[in-house]
């Protein structure tokens, strides 16, 4: 059959054939009078154009995605500002061009040559941006002498503007120009060009792809000496995708003022969702300055900071837990069966173990005492005990369950994993075996263990929450310019807590009789009326042969790190909080109030005004001691955590 | 070999015409590029002699024996196509190049014709209903379009997938379509298309472009097609002449020996030498059409109908995006657009017209 087929004449199909000849001479037809209108009847204008290599090229950058807080307040908006082009080939005198741009708008003579190497690859005729964000000033005077200076052009841009300077910091980041390894890298989406801005810090580096819009561009014809003639035609720019964080700006701004002048970290997080309220890290920069072309001169002052200005301790600053370890270490004993609620411990000053005495913060001891006390009072010498009978692979199983030892997938870039020692990890990591007395150490959240403020907030979070570990969420929504999301973050559960509710509700308690019952190390707290639940900390970062409570009279970089982690109210927890003071002294004096004005601020339904941040809330670098504050800093076993 | 009876039937118009395109192509890129790139037209020149030695073969063969192997080389050039996303190498953002050492082939080149033999092998073994294919007459050859279809516009490379999309309808359009499956099939692509595309408002078509074709971002096109303009209306008439143009050789012209080749030739040689190379694209293609009418199979029918409108596509596309009256999608112009594999596959196209020209009379 179908060889007969095969075979057929093809005579039915030719009709078609005659039909589609007649259209291909048709087509070509139409495409021969194009030619004759562009090479005949304009061909008069275009040589023109062809003569006077008219036509220029102005690059219209696109606006970046507005960046705000979870009820829509502006956190990271746009804002117009003036861009300084170059054209090369219009340029008539070149000295001259220099000197006056040195003089109107301060470029030096190899900042200019630095730009034209980069941009080599472009096509003949395209303006080159030589400086950004000109000052009004600038601008003035650049649009006075424009006539004399051929080639060089003023254009409208939008600029970045970060609506409160240093509280979002370390969060939000901040933008800059593309350097050329960074070109290179993303060279194969072509989206790029040199002078283009990127990302380079925070959600703005880590949301590069949502915030960048596409940018546009104009085509101006010019006069034989490169003036503007008018404009051809011009594509929009489109901007961005806007993106909606997780964070409360009014918690966010309070944890902020309540830390600033200090080095340190705040995180808080709802407990029912995993959703970061406020991530704060001090000291930080001011955004603004960075994301519009930052001197030298800035830029070594801020890399030069002892601080670690360039560090969001929240999530990479790493920090011995202490005593915010032992609700952690207290559900591990628990579920192991190595005690439960009602073994009593003989709790002293300290604890005696192959020949050396372990000491415990308190001077006196505490007595014969219960686990719920031994939260209260924060006892180390009772968690000493418990730790050695539990065993450090034990606790360590227990430990990475909340979290720790693992990045938490927050989705900014460079988070720090920390440490959860184990017999396995010392033997891997430093090749030697584990000692019992570092059990001791581990026991009550020092030595070898090693935590992000972020780390620490997300376990307290799933205490609160009754044991769900959520990955921690930054971004609520990213919608387009007109409003329409095109994404929409639900929670992400990371894992459940092997505990049962009756252990979980034992530690409960212990947390919020640390700050409701008599002898509770933040009972001060209770005063607020918040039902705040937590426990106190104290890292120690050098072992002082006296025991003092003289803060003052500690060099800085040896005082301890101050912890307070918690979670309000106790009865429906709506925000876990984590701070971290570093070099604060004790916990409960130095972080707790920390913790309370983010309490208060987060669930007074008082509608408050927002606090106001100013730039001049920076830290210099002067003021600070000339100190690098030590992450991870403890230095041999531990005796003293409050 | 070949039946002196063959030779008396020998496609001399057919091999006129593409030696004339293939001489205007030297001449072309030779302009475009003697002052930066010197050494870009030599390549070329291999690739010509490459592209004349296939050619003879492609006719020397009786064109049955593609016939027998359509599926073989269809099933290779997909496993080709499949190759690129694993081995292939990429240059501006998309992959498409397979890197033979020496020399790099583009397989989305050959598919091409891969997809014409299928096309013509299937079709030539269907009994044609009287009023035409109906939907159900188009599952197998929409399946044989898809594949590679899909497998191209992934890489990405747009023009090729649209090149394959413009043969396919060009060939089923022939061959009969029902009108009712024609109007249902233009019913729901209008309503989707433009429906879709409405929806999305400006900056999202830009991304989508962008997306789609990452190299030609909204401010790059426009700039091409104005600089096109102005070197193709710049050489009026006669021309500047050759190698005076100064749009071209400044470089104002991106892509100026590869998509926009005609803007550089239409420079130098004015609207007269614009008329001869459409002169010479319209012979061939009226020239394929007599051919598949002459044809005395079914299968060789259908060849030449599908190779005339490959030749039809890929230059009334090229020169209506030179000349600024078709969006710019990157497809070249055969024969004279620099590129080895595209020259390669079109010479062979052109081998398979003269193959089915001179075995047209012999039964």
């Amino acid at each position: 059959m179908s060889g007969y087929l095969k075979d057929k004449d093809p005579g039915e199909l030719k009709g078609r054939a005659y039909a589609a000849a007649i259209f291909a001479a048709i087509t070509f037809f139409v495409l021969a009078a194009r030619l004759w209108q562009l090479q005949v009847k304009e061909a008069r204008r275009f040589m023109e154009l062809s003569t006077n290599n008219s036509i220029r090229l102005i690059k219209s950058p696109a606006p970046r995605g507005i960046i705000s807080d979870r009820n829509g307040e502006k956190i990271a908006d746009n804002r117009p500002g003036f861009d300084l082009y170059l054209v090369p080939e219009d340029v008539k005198d070149w000295d001259k061009t220099r000197q006056a741009l040195y003089e109107m708008a301060v470029i030096e003579g190899s900042e200019i040559d630095k730009r034209l190497k980069a941009a080599k690859a472009r096509p003949a005729f395209q303006a080159i941006k030589l400086k950004e964000d000109l000052s009004w000033d600038e601008t003035a005077r650049i649009e006075a002498g424009l006539f004399e200076m051929p080639g060089v052009m003023l254009e409208v841009a939008p600029k970045r503007s970060y609506l409160y300077s240093e509280a979002f910091a370390h969060l939000v980041g901040y933008i800059g120009e593309i350097s050329e390894k960074e070109l290179s890298e993303m060279s194969a989406t072509r989206r790029y060009s040199p002078g283009d801005l990127t990302g380079k810090y925070g959600i703005e580096k880590s949301l590069e792809g949502d915030l960048r819009g596409a940018d546009g561009g104009r085509q101006i014809e010019v006069d034989a000496a490169g003036r503007k003639i008018r404009d051809i035609d011009w594509v929009a720019p489109s901007p961005g995708n806007n993106t909606r964080l997780t964070i409360d700006l009014k918690t966010q701004l309070t944890a902020y003022l309540a830390l600033k002048g200090r080095a340190g970290a705040v995180v808080a997080i709802e407990p029912s969702t995993g959703r970061v309220l406020a991530m704060v890290s001090t000291p930080g920069f001011e955004p603004n300055e960075l994301s519009s072309g930052v001197t030298a001169d800035k830029w070594r002052e801020i890399v030069d900071n002892p601080f670690d200005v360039l560090t969001n301790r929240a999530i990479q600053g790493l920090y011995p837990p202490a005593s915010t370890f032992k609700p952690i270490h207290a559900l591990a004993a628990l579920e192991e069966n190595v005690i439960t609620g009602e073994t009593r411990i003989y709790s002293g000053p300290s604890f005696r173990f192959a020949g050396r005495d372990y000491r415990d913060w308190k001077e006196e001891g505490h007595g014969t005492i219960s686990l719920h006390r031994a939260i209260i009072e924060s006892s180390d010498t009772f968690f000493y005990q418990v730790g050695l009978k539990l065993g450090i692979d034990r606790l360590a199983r227990h430990t990475r369950e909340f979290g720790f030892g693992a990045k938490t997938g927050v989705g900014l870039l460079n988070e720090k994993s920390g440490i959860v020692p184990s017999s396995a990890w010392k033997k891997k990591a430093l090749g030697v075996r584990w000692y019992e007395g570092e059990t001791i150490s581990a026991s009550v959240g020092q030595g070898y263990m090693l935590a992000t403020p972020l780390q620490v907030a997300n376990a307290y979070a799933a205490i609160a929450n009754g044991g769900t570990i959520f990955t921690p969420q930054l971004i609520e929504e990213v919608t387009l310019p007109d409003g329409n999301a095109i994404a929409t973050f639900a929670p992400r559960k990371k894992g459940g807590l092997t505990v049962s509710e009756k252990n979980l509700k034992a530690v409960a308690e212990a947390l919020k009789g640390v700050v409701h019952e008599q002898g509770g190390t933040a009972y001060f707290l209770s005063a607020t009326g918040l039902k705040i639940a937590g426990k106190t900390g104290t890292a120690q970062v050098k072992k002082l042969v006296q025991r003092t409570k003289n803060i003052e009279g500690i060099a800085y970089k040896y005082r301890d790190h101050a912890w307070f982690a918690g979670y309000a109210p106790y009865d429906d927890p709506k925000i876990a909080v984590a701070v971290l003071v570093e070099h604060g002294g004790f916990g409960a004096s130095a972080a707790a109030p920390v913790a309370r004005e983010i309490f208060r601020a987060y669930l007074s339904d008082l509608p408050e005004d927002l606090p106001a941040v100013s730039p001049e809330d920076t830290i210099k670098a002067s003021e600070g001691q000339a100190v690098r504050p030590a992450g991870a800093s403890s230095e041999g076993p531990t005796e003293i955590s409050d | 070999m070949i039946d002196r009876r063959l030779l008396t039937h020998f496609d001399w118009v057919t091999l006129t015409a593409t030696a004339g395109l293939v001489i205007t192509g030297l001449f072309s890129i030779y302009s475009a590029t003697h002052l930066h790139m010197p050494s870009i037209y030599k390549k070329e020149l291999y690739w010509v002699a490459i592209g004349s030695v296939v050619l003879v073969a492609s006719f020397v063969v009786n064109y049955s024996l593609f016939e027998r192997y359509a599926y073989f080389a269809y099933g290779a050039s997909i496993m080709l196509l499949i190759a690129v996303f694993i081995i292939g190498t990429s240059s501006g953002g998309a992959r498409r190049w397979i890197s033979l050492g020496f020399l790099s082939i583009q397989p989305s080149e050959f598919a091409k014709l891969a997809l014409i033999i299928t096309l013509a092998r299937h079709l030539s073994g269907k009994v044609i209903p009287k009023k035409g294919h109906s939907a159900k007459g188009l599952l197998v050859p929409g399946a044989l379009l898809i594949l590679p279809f899909l497998l191209i516009a992934k890489q990405p490379d747009l023009g090729t997938a649209i090149i394959l999309w413009m043969i396919f309808w060009s060939m089923m359009l022939v061959v009969k379509i029902r009108l009712r499956t024609i109007a249902a099939f233009m019913l729901i692509f209008g309503a989707i298309a433009p429906l879709g595309w409405k929806m999305l408002k400006g900056y999202q078509k830009a991304r989508l472009t962008s997306f789609i074709d990452p190299g030609k971002d909204p401010l790059g096109s426009g700039y091409h097609v104005l600089q096109s303009k102005i070197a193709i209306g710049s050489g009026g008439f006669f021309g500047k002449g050759f190698l005076q143009g100064t749009q071209g050789k400044l470089q104002f012209l991106p892509e100026h020996h590869t998509d926009f080749i005609f803007a550089t030739f239409a420079e130098e040689w004015g609207f007269f030498g614009s008329l001869i190379v459409l002169g010479l694209f319209l012979t061939l293609v009226l020239s394929g059409l007599n051919t598949a009418i002459n044809a005395k199979d079914r299968f060789g029918f259908l060849l030449a109908l599908g190779v005339t409108s490959m030749f039809f596509w890929h230059s009334v596309i090229n020169l209506g995006m030179v000349a600024g009256v078709l969006p710019v999608v990157g497809v070249p112009l055969p024969f004279i657009s620099y590129g080895g594999s595209f020259l390669a596959t079109s010479m062979i196209a052109a081998g398979l017209l003269i193959n089915v020209r001179m075995r047209g009379f012999i039964f």
